[in-house]
């Protein structure tokens, strides 16, 4: 279970009164985070430990017992639509345990008056080193290298397949975020080029801006996906982008696989009309398109680049400190903008 | 040798290689000199190999060492007149050293042809072990991301302490590297260079025990070899990550094998063995491993560098000028 452990500085209820009443919501499987620890500061409303699967049955809970929940802890991605935002008419607070908030209705959230918060910059450090650690290993082929190395086939075949260099790369950033801005100064030292195009030119940062994504992949030998999803971005690398980005391009993805028309770029990668990619997202995971299995040149992970004791006791306590800012008539920590 | 200005049958380069190496450079050397390559002839008979050499190469000033092809005293023995070997590798160990010093043979590698590549790839094996992401590709490919939704944590590279074996030109490149991520380094040596910025330990066993991760970067010597022992490896601890882009042999390879087994190390990144192609099978059912097949500097743009650097080398030596990246001889 990808658990992590309580805080380590448990902060003291700050009055007698019961706790506070949150909804726990979340679908009945593993989550990127336990969510026992914030029953020490609040009464936990948990619907799915008694409904499992049923979503009917979950809304009739919530419609039950729910009526005066201002505020809602929402583990992993479970899914927070209209329909069970209206079972909660006294929400003010919606607490995600992710970056990424496509999962939840934001346009709801704003007609309503309700804030979200995400997970701020908890998890940038962990997902900027995983772009780095998926780029080298699509470049250098290192998970290549290591599947040879295990088949036995070094002492047999002489022909170690060719990597090739990250130094004098031009890598192009998509959304110089939190994540993006760490992995670009993660690849200065390797004497890559960085450019980006991101919502608004950063007039503070040195890389040249491109207006969009299509302009920067015809300058670029790289391009590394850090972006929200949203109905704007959703599939923004298309034919026309990774035909731009071209027969040696590289595409990583940490940021989600609606970002990438994934059946096209599938396509692209088996007729070798790009170079590699490096994914940890996908469209319909955890379904990952089964042509990608035999192909040395991409590298796949389950969405894992948050999955380290150290973002996730981060996540905790940026979910928590949000919660007790919320109860407490304070600034949210990580409250996104709703426009 | 005199300058280009005046004309001269082109100086004689002797080629040392074993078969099987990308010829195609000698299209671009034999511009500049007359090639003598006697494995074209003999394959990998080294007793004809010597007998060219005795009858062809008596004049030969100059080699051109390509790789780690060998060159022993009983080959250098067939060299009477040979001044410098310009190698395209950046190792020495395949060359007699003690040999040419005390024939004044100057030797010179690649100097930093490599550098950039073999650090970039250290750093990809780093976090490759850390964050699981060769385990991560297995475990999609098979088919177990529907099936065991569970995934086993893997470790954050901010604020670990790593420790770089050998802070010469591939060393300061990694720790260049690692700074953004948020890592401290800390480095041991030969000597202390006071005009770098990281703490000094004067033994390998003092770092570790100061280290969350160890990279070694350093020659394969007489007074390296199994630097990284029990000692070392139990100061390192059962989360200590070992990365080696160096020789195989400054590891106790069958030791650390038994720490990886039993869990007394936390992971290993490795290119390079004690026994290569022959790499333990222990560690092939292993997650926290990952192996490459001494491929750190198989790319394209480092495989030409390194033909350039010795191209380079041999050019000053006809000039008479200073060579570029002599091989220290003692």
């Amino acid at each position: 279970m990808a658990n992590s452990k309580t805080p380590h500085q448990p902060h003291p209820n700050p009055n007698q009164d019961p706790k506070p009443l949150i909804l726990i919501h979340r679908e009945p499987v593993p989550g990127l985070s336990s969510f026992e620890y914030l029953s020490s500061y609040f009464t936990l409303l948990d619907p799915t430990a008694y409904v499992g699967h049923d979503r009917e049955a979950y809304k009739d809970t919530l419609r039950a017992h729910a009526s005066g929940v201002r505020a809602v802890y929402c583990s992993g991605l479970s899914p927070l639509g209209k329909d069970t935002l209206d079972c909660l008419p006294c929400l003010k607070c919606v607490v995600g345990s992710s970056v990424g908030t496509d999962h939840i209705d934001i346009a709801e959230c704003r007609r309503r008056g309700i804030s979200v918060t995400n997970m701020g910059d908890a998890f940038s450090d962990d997902v900027a080193d995983y772009a780095v650690g998926l780029l080298l290993d699509v470049l250098r082929g290192i998970s290549a290298a290591d599947r040879f190395v295990r088949a036995g086939s070094w002492p047999v075949s002489p022909e170690i397949p060719l990597a090739y260099s990250l130094t004098r790369k031009r890598v192009g950033i998509v959304g110089l975020g939190s994540i993006g801005s760490r992995v670009a100064k993660r690849l200065i030292p390797f004497g890559c080029s960085i450019a980006y195009t991101s919502r608004r030119q950063s007039p503070s940062v040195p890389y040249p801006f491109y207006d969009t994504v299509h302009n920067l992949a015809l300058e670029t030998d790289i391009l590394i996906l850090c972006c929200t999803l949203t109905e704007q971005t959703h599939h923004m690398i298309n034919t026309d982008v990774m035909t731009a980005l071209g027969k040696k391009g590289v595409l990583v993805n940490v940021g989600r696989g609606g970002l990438v028309d994934e059946a096209e770029m599938v396509r692209f990668l088996v007729e070798g009309r790009l170079g590699g990619a490096g994914l940890d997202v996908f469209e319909n995971e955890p379904n990952v398109p089964k042509e990608l299995f035999s192909l040395n040149n991409v590298v796949m992970s389950p969405h894992q680049a948050v999955l380290t004791p150290e973002s996730l006791q981060a996540a905790n306590d940026t979910a928590l400190g949000n919660l007790l800012a919320f109860f407490a008539n304070k600034p949210l920590l990580s409250a996104i903008k709703l426009d | 040798m005199t300058n280009s200005s005046i004309p001269n049958p082109k100086p004689l380069l002797l080629i040392n290689r074993v078969p099987d190496y990308d010829v195609s450079f000698f299209k671009h050397l034999s511009s500049y000199f007359t090639l003598l390559d006697p494995t074209a002839e003999v394959g990998s008979d080294r007793e004809k190999y010597k007998d060219l050499l005795r009858t062809h190469a008596s004049g030969v000033r100059a080699c051109y060492g390509m790789g780690m092809s060998p060159l022993m005293k009983d080959t250098l023995d067939c060299l009477p007149a040979l001044e410098c070997v310009a190698g395209t590798a950046v190792g020495t160990d395949h060359i007699d050293l003690t040999e040419c010093r005390r024939r004044g043979i100057t030797v010179t590698n690649n100097g930093v042809a490599f550098s950039d590549d073999v650090a970039d790839c250290a750093v990809g094996l780093l976090l490759d072990v850390l964050r699981k992401i060769s385990a991560a590709d297995r475990f999609v490919r098979v088919g177990s991301w529907p099936v065991a939704r569970e995934y086993p944590l893997a470790s954050s590279l901010t604020r670990k302490r790593v420790g770089i074996v050998g802070l010469g030109s591939i060393g300061l490149r990694i720790a260049k590297r690692l700074v953004p991520f948020g890592c401290t380094i800390a480095y041991t040596s030969r000597s202390h260079n006071p005009s770098v910025p990281y703490p000094f330990y004067e033994s390998v066993h003092k770092l570790a025990l100061e280290s969350d991760i160890l990279i070694l970067c350093c020659t394969f010597t007489d007074q390296t070899r199994h630097m990284i022992n029990t000692d070392v490896m139990t100061a390192l601890g059962n989360k200590g990550v070992l990365v080696n882009v160096g020789r195989g042999g400054l590891i106790d390879e069958a030791e650390m094998v038994r720490f990886l087994v039993e869990g007394r190390l936390g992971g290993a990144g490795l290119d390079v063995f004690e026994d290569e192609p022959s790499v333990p099978k222990e560690l092939f059912g292993l997650d926290n491993v990952v192996l490459s097949p001494h491929q750190a500097v198989l790319t394209p743009e480092s495989i030409q560098a390194s033909k350039d650097a010795a191209l380079a080398n041999l050019l000053a030596f006809f000039a008479n000028k200073p060579l570029l990246n002599p091989v220290r001889l003692d």
